[in-house]
């Protein structure tokens, strides 16, 4: 103990000049971090402000150039978003696709909740078959569902419905919340529904006063994700109608007839959701998509 | 003596036995009745349509099997190029996209300050389609648009730059990139994000006590440790990346073909579905291949890692 | 209150080929407090959650209070049940999880809150009742358990390692109140520990498990001084009871067991092993140690001494055997220093190498 005291002095010269030193680079690095951090959040952040921008910008503004990044208070106005959303089509289309979003958010949640639940919760024969399946549906492109739908959709008198869409797309989402669905009750411990049944629960009861409850949250946040995915999901909704759109669809199908304005204004419609969507996930992203992935 | 005793118990416990055996099968008859509608449904509208468009693609207009819709497709111009340029984005996006994710995912848990609002800017494209993202990106690339507009602020271009045209096919192409690594980065990012927080902080501080730099803890011990993750990102965005098309359609139209604009195009515009369920199913061919291949090389690095 | 039957009971889960709990038989009487006491993974759990009627057993029966329930559902058992991890529900206030239980029972709306006022109290639960279970202590969770299950006056009350989730002074606090608990409310109750402190200090008779089985049921008392096998002797008391070899002979009609250098007189009832080795058995505390020479005391060498306060803890070597011995706090004795160890005669026990089981009473 008495030698490291004495011999500490002598030693230390050196590493305080070295850490200076490192502690500089330290710093140095620290603010290398920010600018790199700054830097991409400014390419994420612009585009969005930048189709804002050019959305409640004025018809005439939108084909001028230059452009300034800031426009004055004069340029701005709701003329543009407004010719849009008055256009032949697209009041329809914007409620369509909220039919549509809810519908299969709907559909999506009453089946795949089940079946998130038997895969969380009981051991039975076929088990890691139905799972493997349906973590294999990953390696299928859903857009090939779309194509031979038609033709069945005609057939069944589904074609150009929003009905069609929305079984299409609940195909699409089903995959992905049952195996959300089924995390999310796997992480609700089984002592609390068994502590429930001790308490004079009925299987039924103990799932509805303790189960639901408590995967309400992890629930809202799937059937958010349901809806965006729906909401951007352009297509099938576009093979599977033609009066019935729905927004992307209609914005998609009048991409090569339609004026940058129109174009602008329906791309800042299509964005909206994902940014309420982000805003309101923002505490689930992680847990969300970790278990999406997995 | 005593085993007429066990017999008489035994005929005493038939009753109780059966009715265990009862309440035995309504425990496993609830998952199978939990599980029907889904297992249904995805029969119907998933297996059901995967099967018809094999079907479909070997039918012709008349009924009968034939090989004429993969001979129409394959005659087609657009075709070729579909396939080279799909495989062209996917080779030079997904790079893209994984070394930016990467810096984001290692920056975000670099504890910066303000990190939560880096977080939740950098998550905003995770919820964008690409319908919208290629007119995001329309705005700052067409000819009237943003970069042209500050091009010509900083004085660098005295007119605008047609970025999206025919004649500027290397422009053209990064202007693709660059939307599609704008809306796709984040995705990767939130598997990355998730993949290094299951990471103990441990091994990065035990490398840090043995005199580790920055570069080479990331080296030689975030990123072995990340590379289930960065697999998983792989996987996905590579299949993903076999269906992306609207962007494409949005910023240049179809003078860029890809495989799922041709299937879309043929299905919505010209309204062959034979033809689209052809693309379609070289799509799924593709996509099942690329799975395959992907999961047998990692499979045998895995081994190799074990050694 | 009702006496619990359990029957031939046998549980084997899918997968495994040993049952995890092996035609047990046992009988708690009403207004007992039985302790099953085993090692983790002996089946201990498994025999709580079949009587709570979580899990059912592939044979046997379960009888409460004279009713077979072996087939009923846990809500129709009249039983209560305390979670190791406590379960208390997160998205209720203490209140409701106190009184979930009345309500899913249709109590009335004074009914209930006299009662679970009445179990607060008794659980020091007052102050808390407006809370969440994230806002609680471990200890304070553990408590809303328990509040939760003895509110529901069940005719039995069954509890999972109900102290292993709390830290140790915690635990000793809690030990006592739940006995004092316990003896008030004189409900049939299952405790389930791995902690054999615990299984003795609270146990009316302590059942001990082990691969499925129960190898001893009795007393605190009997099962620490008479332990049936080897393994309940070794698995009981701290520090465990000290196991010699030795060799049995009969002389004149007498039986003597050779240990090392020296001879134990043994009960003339095992002088039918002739030949045979045997296990001594003898607890630390039944040790007289002495520093002088003893007529008849195994001559050992103090090999390591450990000061615990109240005693003093002396491993000490016979001949190629360890012993442990018990002296007082103040004893003199040096580390390496020369001892002459005198068991009791009649705390002397006798197993079989072989079987591991006792071979006679004293
Ligand atoms: N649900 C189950 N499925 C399969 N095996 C189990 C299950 N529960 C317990 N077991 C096994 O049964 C044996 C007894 O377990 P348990 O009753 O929990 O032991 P204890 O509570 O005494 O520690 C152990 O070997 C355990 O692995
Ligand atoms: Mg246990």
């Amino acid at each position: 103990m008495n030698t490291a005291t004495v011999t500490k002095p002598a030693e230390t010269g050196a590493p305080v000049v070295r850490r200076r030193a490192r502690s500089r680079r330290h710093m140095l690095g620290r603010i290398g971090l920010y600018a790199l951090a700054i830097l991409i959040t400014l390419f994420m952040l612009l585009p969005i402000y930048l189709i804002a921008v050019s959305a409640f910008s004025p018809q005439a503004k939108i084909y001028t150039f230059p452009k300034a990044l800031i426009p004055h208070r004069s340029d701005l106005s709701t003329a543009t978003f407004s010719f849009f959303i008055h256009s032949t089509g697209v009041p329809q289309s914007v409620r369509n696709s909220i039919v549509v979003g809810l519908g299969t958010l709907l559909l999506s949640t009453l089946i795949g909740a089940p079946a998130g639940l038997a895969l969380a919760r009981f051991f039975f024969r076929g088990r890691g078959a139905f799972q493997l399946f349906i973590l294999s549906t990953r390696a299928f492109p859903g857009v090939i569902l779309a194509i031979p739908l038609v033709v069945t959709f005609i057939r069944w008198n589904l074609y150009d419905k929003l009905l069609g869409v929305i079984l299409v797309h609940t195909a699409f989402t089903l995959p992905t919340t049952i195996l959300v669905m089924s995390s999310i009750f796997v992480s609700i411990p089984r002592d609390l529904e068994e502590a429930a049944l001790t308490l004079g629960c009925t299987p039924f009861a103990a799932f509805w006063r303790i189960m639901l409850p408590l995967s309400l949250p992890g629930m809202a946040a799937v059937a958010i994700f349901t809806f965006v995915a729906s909401w951007n999901e352009v297509f099938a909704a576009t093979i599977l109608t033609v009066k019935n759109r729905t927004l992307p669809a209609q914005v998609l199908a009048s991409l090569n007839s339609s004026q940058l304005p129109y174009k602008f204004a329906g791309g800042f419609a299509l964005v909206i959701p994902s940014l309420v969507f982000i805003f309101f996930m923002r505490r689930y992203l992680f847990n969300m998509w970790g278990r999406v992935v997995r | 003596m005593r085993d007429q005793v066990a017999a008489g118990e035994r005929a005493i416990a038939a009753p109780a036995r059966r009715a265990r055996r009862a309440r035995k099968g309504g425990t496993t008859t609830a998952p199978y009745l939990l599980l029907v509608p889904a297992a249904l449904f995805l029969a119907i509208f998933f297996v059901w349509p995967m099967v018809q468009a094999l079907l479909l693609s070997v039918r012709g207009e008349h009924g009968g099997f034939t090989t004429a819709n993969f001979h129409r497709m394959t005659g087609d111009t657009y075709f070729w190029p579909a396939v080279r340029y799909t495989l062209l984005f996917i080779v030079v996006i997904l790079p893209c996209q994984l070394a930016l994710a990467l810096a984001m995912a290692l920056l975000l848990q670099a504890d910066l300050k303000g990190k939560g609002f880096f977080l939740y800017i950098w998550a905003i494209p995770l919820a964008i389609s690409d319908l919208a993202s290629g007119i995001v990106w329309l705005a700052i690339f067409s000819p009237n648009g943003f970069l042209n507009s500050i091009l010509h602020g900083l004085g660098l271009e005295e007119n605008p730059f047609p970025f999206l045209t025919l004649e500027h096919p290397v422009s053209r192409f990064l202007c693709i990139v660059i939307a599609e690594t704008w809306r796709a980065t984040s995705l990767v990012m939130i598997i990355l994000l998730a993949g290094i927080q299951v990471i103990p902080k441990d091994y990065a501080e035990a490398a840090e006590v043995f005199g580790a730099t920055a570069w080479q803890r990331l080296r030689y011990v975030t990123l072995p440790l990340l590379r289930p993750s960065l697999q998983v990102a792989l996987i996905l965005r590579t299949l993903a990346a076999f269906q992306v098309f609207a962007i494409i359609l949005a910023l240049v139209g179809r003078t860029v073909p890809v495989l799922a604009e041709e299937a879309y195009n043929w299905s919505a515009v010209l309204t062959n579905n034979y033809i689209a369920a052809a693309y379609a199913v070289v799509i799924l061919v593709v996509s099942i291949a690329v799975t395959i291949v992907y999961l047998r090389a990692l499979r045998v690095r895995d081994e190799q890692q074990g050694l | 209150m009702a006496e619990i039957n359990i029957q031939t009971v046998r549980k084997t889960f899918i997968g495994s080929k040993q049952p995890a709990v092996n035609d047990i038989d046992l009988t708690v009487a009403n207004s007992e407090f039985m302790v099953l006491l085993g090692p983790s993974g002996c089946g201990k759990t498994t025999l709580l959650r079949m009587i709570a009627g979580l899990e059912y057993p592939d044979s046997g029966s379960i009888l409460i209070g004279g009713r077979d329930v072996t087939d009923l559902p846990p809500r129709s058992r009249g039983i209560a049940m305390v979670f190791q991890s406590y379960a208390v529900f997160p998205h209720m206030t203490v209140y409701d999880n106190i009184a979930f239980g009345l309500r899913m029972h249709h109590a009335s709306k004074s009914e209930i809150s006299r009662k679970v006022e009445r179990a607060a109290d008794l659980l020091q639960l007052t102050p808390y009742l407006k809370r969440f279970s994230a806002q609680l202590s471990g200890g304070q969770r553990q408590r809303v358990a328990v509040a939760r299950a003895i509110v529901m006056e069940p005719s039995v009350l069954l509890m999972d390692e109900p102290l292993s989730n709390l830290d140790a002074l915690l635990r000793l606090n809690f030990r006592s109140e739940l006995k004092k608990l316990v003896q008030e409310i004189k409900t049939t109750t299952i405790y389930v520990t791995h902690d054999q402190v615990e299984a003795l200090s609270l146990g009316d008779r302590i059942a001990v498990m082990r691969d499925g089985e129960i190898v001893q049921c009795g007393t605190p008392m009997e099962i620490y001084s008479n332990p049936a096998t080897e393994f309940i002797g070794g698995f009981i008391g701290n520090p465990p009871m000290n196991f010699l070899h030795g060799l049995l002979q009969r002389q004149n009609g007498r039986a003597r067991v050779t240990v090392g250098d020296h001879v134990l007189e043994a009960p003339t009832t095992l002088a039918a092993h002739d030949g045979a080795t045997v296990i001594v058995g003898i607890r630390a505390e039944n040790i007289q140690a002495a520093l002088q020479s003893v007529p008849d005391a195994l001559a050992a060498r103090a090999e390591v001494i450990e000061p615990v306060g109240s005693h003093m803890l002396i491993t000490a070597v016979v001949g190629d055997q360890r012993v442990k011995v018990l002296t007082r706090a103040d004893f003199p004795v040096e580390t390496n220093g020369s001892l002459w160890l005198q068991p009791e005669w009649d705390k002397l026990r006798w197993f079989d190498p072989e079987t591991h089981r006792e071979i006679a009473a004293k």
